[in-house]
């Protein structure tokens, strides 16, 4: 699976294999039906993978339409040469590149909104849409069905001491070395911030959001990468086969790709090369048996379908899901018998903070406007669903620095206030203000830019990446902003983020368990990292809902001592239905009851009134019969 | 600017596309819509319908006897890719279903390559839709016409069907909410089998009755996916009157264009679709929510 490189030799071991692999290739695989042009065609389809690998495999968007990607960049770049535009094969190659990348960033920009099936239906219908303009508004440029032929290859040097990429060795040559390049720089973007939050994308979009990362931006990043890929193969294939076909822009190609990266292996970005060997080595080979001519697809198809039944990783997914087994075994065993012991006894093996909250760099937030010392405002928000007036009217001002809570007997709106609180939900009229500044209809992902963060009353982990990279995710947010383009650099090398990580591990008593999977901890260590989460986009109000949920009486002492230690330097407001613990944190309380606000005062003033008693124990005090 | 007699023979091919686009797409989102899955065999199972109707007509000469046999057909394979292949994907992530039934698509082109080659077959107009029908100033084929009133009434028997039965109100209710009629002490299973099977039937009906007026390849079924595809974008995902209005509306964009000009056809639909993504992102009658 995707890992970051781990420092070192070791952490350029794939790229040295890729390497090895590309050298060893033309002398060992045509002893197994491989001739050089079929081996140049896979590195093709290889690096059209790598773009698709970050966008499916890493991303998780299923794009059904790259043909129009390649087709894009395979025509503008032939276009350009056959024409004499340009002379030079590699300028007209960079703006086939380019051309695709544009393209590329219209068609993401339509896609990205939406999820799922629908990204996937727009991608293809948009690629049938590059197809059919190719075959004919603009057949007067790219030849409609008869393609460009006699696309130039690329020469390298000037003058006499030009040297022609001609076709066989000197072709898989270039290839190779672009598709090696290729890779290396997509590994790149694979450790990259970037990269990490493309990952957490595709394990939970909404947690990403909301922790203040710009989503639609990023989705559209990984849909230009794939566009970029796509398009250099395609302008490479032109002048491989010095022909560029109009069937490289149909949904047969985009189909391929689809096929070629399952059966290689999605996320591992040699796996569509992998993918590409399988398809074409079949086409080839099966075609030489009598009788099987038209059957290889048949047999691919029938392949393919158990691959996505049963061996979901693809080859290459199934190896380095072996490799990865057999290598952490042991510390997997650990951590889930860790888990187990840590359930069955019921309580934490350490329950008290090991770092006291000072030596973590957490400072109070200034206010904005000069004078207010109130961190939270809600004026008049309310909700209503239909007739239903899930909150209607409530107004109440959060102090900066206290711990706040919000109360009342279920359905009394609680959630829907809160949500409303960091625009997760769209208040039917009201606003909500933070530290002066409006923070109704920005949209969760900017409020919480503007620094209010919000653990969930169900858990919204990254179930399948470590603690530690759980708090990467959160901790990038404010420390990037909601989007950045460093592609480039690796993703724990920020040294405030990686210090911010290690005093949250600290504070959440889970520096055990930093390298542990999130989906392995016991139930208590889920609820703390997902206050955790909250609590690393260094938010300057933080809002816990029900934070105490589910978690035995020892989890919850200590839980709460561990929600004063924040209370210490940032402004908190918690719901919950645990009263005793409310009533023990909080300096002030608000109470709700259907929807309105009942009562708002300090903790004592709450405990004596007699509305509020009335509200949550029903009228027991006119000593009815229970 | 093209003359009145082009428009309006124009609009009537609008009219036999949009009606035959309408069943392709009904199909899909009644599947879509109740299942969850989005069906990338679809384009496969038209032409697997179609091919149906080729064979079958070879061994009777009555085309009414090759459909009702035909639709018996693909209810058995409706039933059977349901049981075998798509019931266990219910609960898995939209990618996978994507992909196996993309899967399963191209094992249905490539068998019926295999079987007949991958050169064009025709298949005979019945003899009742034979020759071509005088309507005032315009002269029309008479199968087409027919075409279009045997669709629009396989659409209203579907209409019925999932508005005027009991099992349509559970195939309806299942949309809404999956759970809760399972809940409710009805075997959602047995119906979404059904659904299934039903939509399989609606696409490999539409393969069949527009055989006679194409060539019939294994691959014809593609580029008719990929426009259900867009109608069911237009319409709203999962809506049945959604995939009738946006058939037809797809159907005479592509027809009307081609009128002034034909190079501009498939493009126009999937700018159209381009633009109502913007105006409004959730369809025609798609609600909020679904999208």
């Amino acid at each position: 699976m995707m890992r970051p490189r781990s420092g070192g030799l070791r952490g350029w071991l794939p790229e040295l294999a890729v390497l090895c692999t590309l050298i060893v290739a033309p002398i060992v695989f045509p002893h197994l039906g491989f001739s050089t042009d079929l081996l140049t065609r896979v590195l093709n389809w290889g690096l059209i993978g790598l773009g698709f690998d970050i966008l499916f495999g890493l991303t998780g968007l299923l794009s059904f339409g790259q043909a129009a990607f390649f087709g894009v960049g395979g025509f503008v770049s032939a276009y350009l040469l056959v024409s004499h535009t340009i002379d030079s094969v590699w300028l007209a190659l960079a703006i086939g590149t380019v051309a695709a990348g544009l393209f590329g960033l219209l068609v993401g920009w339509f896609a990205v909104r939406r999820v799922g099936i629908y990204f996937t239906m727009i991608t293809l219908a948009f690629g049938q849409m590059a197809y059919f303009i190719e075959n004919s508004p603009l057949s007067d440029y790219t030849g409609g069905e008869n393609g460009i032929p006699g696309v130039p290859v690329p020469v390298l040097g000037f003058g006499a001491n030009a040297i022609r990429i001609s076709a066989g060795m000197p072709m898989y040559i270039l290839f190779a070395v672009i598709f090696f390049l290729g890779y290396v720089l997509a590994r790149r973007i694979v450790g990259s911030p970037v990269g990490a939050i493309l990952l957490a994308i595709k394990e939970n979009t909404g947690r990403v959001a909301m922790l203040g990362h710009n989503v639609p931006a990023y989705k559209l990043t990984a849909f230009v990468i794939a566009a970029l890929y796509a398009g250099l193969a395609g302008g490479l294939l032109g002048s491989f086969q010095s022909y560029m076909p109009p069937d490289a822009f149909s949904l047969e190609t985009s189909g391929q790709l689809v096929v070629q990266t399952i059966v290689g292996g999605a996320g591992t970005l040699i796996g569509p090369l992998v993918g590409a060997a399988v398809w074409l080595w079949l086409r080839d080979n099966l075609q030489l048996i009598p009788g099987f001519a038209i059957l290889w697809k048949l047999v691919l198809g029938i392949a393919f379908i158990i691959l996505v039944i049963g061996l979901r990783r693809g080859i290459c997914g199934e190896i380095a899901h072996w490799w990865h087994e057999r290598r952490n075994l042991a510390a997997a065993r650990a951590a889930e018998a860790k888990t187990e012991a840590i359930e069955a006894h019921n309580i934490d093996v350490a329950t008290k903070p090991v770092v006291p909250l000072k030596e973590v760099r957490l400072t109070l937030a200034e206010p904005m406007t000069g004078d207010s010392d109130i961190a939270l405002e809600a004026r008049s928000l309310a909700r209503h669903y239909g007739g239903l007036k899930a909150v209607d009217g409530v107004s109440f001002k959060v102090r900066r620095g206290s711990i706040h809570a919000v109360i009342g007997p279920n359905g009394a709106g609680k959630s829907t206030l809160f949500k409303m609180l960091l625009d997760e939900v769209s208040p039917s009229s009201g606003e909500v203000l933070l530290f002066g500044e409006k923070v109704t209809g920005v949209g969760v992902s900017r409020a919480a830019q503007l620094g209010i963060a919000k653990s969930n009353q169900l858990n919204q982990l990254f179930p399948n990446l470590s603690v530690r990279k759980n708090l990467r995710i959160a901790a990038l947010a404010r420390r990037r902003g909601p989007m950045r383009f460093d592609l480039l650099r690796s993703a724990g090398s920020i040294p405030d983020v990686e210090e911010q990580i290690a005093s949250i591990l600290g504070l959440l008593n889970l520096v055990e368990r930093a390298d542990t999977p999130a989906h392995i901890l016991a139930y208590g260590e889920k609820r703390r990292l997902e206050i955790g989460m909250a609590l690393a986009t260094s938010p300057n109000v933080l809002l816990l809902d029900e934070p105490l949920a589910g978690m035995s009486p020892a989890e919850r002492i200590a839980t709460c001592a561990f929600i004063r230690d924040i209370g210490r330097s940032r402004t908190v407001v918690i719901v919950e239905h645990d009263l005793d613990a409310i009533f023990e944190l909080a300096e002030r309380i608000t109470v709700l009851y259907e929807g309105r606000l009942l009562a708002d005062g300090t903790a004592d003033e709450i405990r004596r009134n007699p509305a509020v008693q009335d509200a949550y124990l029903g009228g027991l005090h006119a000593h009815e019969p229970a | 600017m093209p003359s009145w007699p082009v428009l309006i023979s124009q609009a009537f091919n609008g009219l036999a596309l949009g009606t035959l686009l309408a069943l392709v797409s009904s199909g899909l989102t009644i599947i879509l819509g109740t299942l969850g899955v989005l069906n990338f065999a679809h384009g496969a199972l038209f032409a697997v319908g179609a091919y149906a109707a080729f064979v079958l007509l070879q061994y009777t000469s009555s085309f009414v006897l090759a459909i009702v046999v035909g639709c018996g057909f693909m209810l058995v394979l409706g039933f059977l890719l349901e049981r075998i292949i798509i019931r266990y994907f219910y609960d898995r992530p939209h990618e996978d279903q994507i992909l196996v039934t993309y899967g399963v698509g191209i094992v249905l082109v490539e068998c019926v390559r295999a079987a007949f080659g991958g050169n064009a077959q025709r298949v005979p107009v019945p003899s009742w839709g034979q020759g071509a029908t005088q309507m005032g100033f315009l002269i029309y084929p008479t199968y087409r016409l027919q075409l279009i009133a045997i669709i629009a009434g396989l659409l209203l028997s579907l209409y019925l069907v999932l508005y005027r039965t009991s099992m349509g109100l559970v195939v309806r209710a299942g949309i809404e909410n999956p759970g809760m009629v399972g809940i409710l002490g009805i075997n959602v299973r047995r119906a979404f089998l059904l659904v299934f099977a039903i939509g399989v039937v609606a696409v490999g009906l539409a393969g069949m009755l527009y055989a006679p007026v194409v060539a019939v390849t294994p691959d014809m079924g593609a580029n008719f996916m990929a426009q259900s595809f867009v109608v069911i974008v237009l319409g709203g995902l999962g809506s049945f009157p959604g995939a009738v209005i946006g058939g037809l509306i797809a159907g005479e964009i592509i027809s009307l264009t081609s009128a002034f000009n034909s190079s501009y056809s498939e493009v126009m639909l999937y700018a159209l679709m381009a633009v109502l993504l913007i105006m409004r992102p959730q369809g025609l009658f798609g609600s909020e929510d679904r999208a």
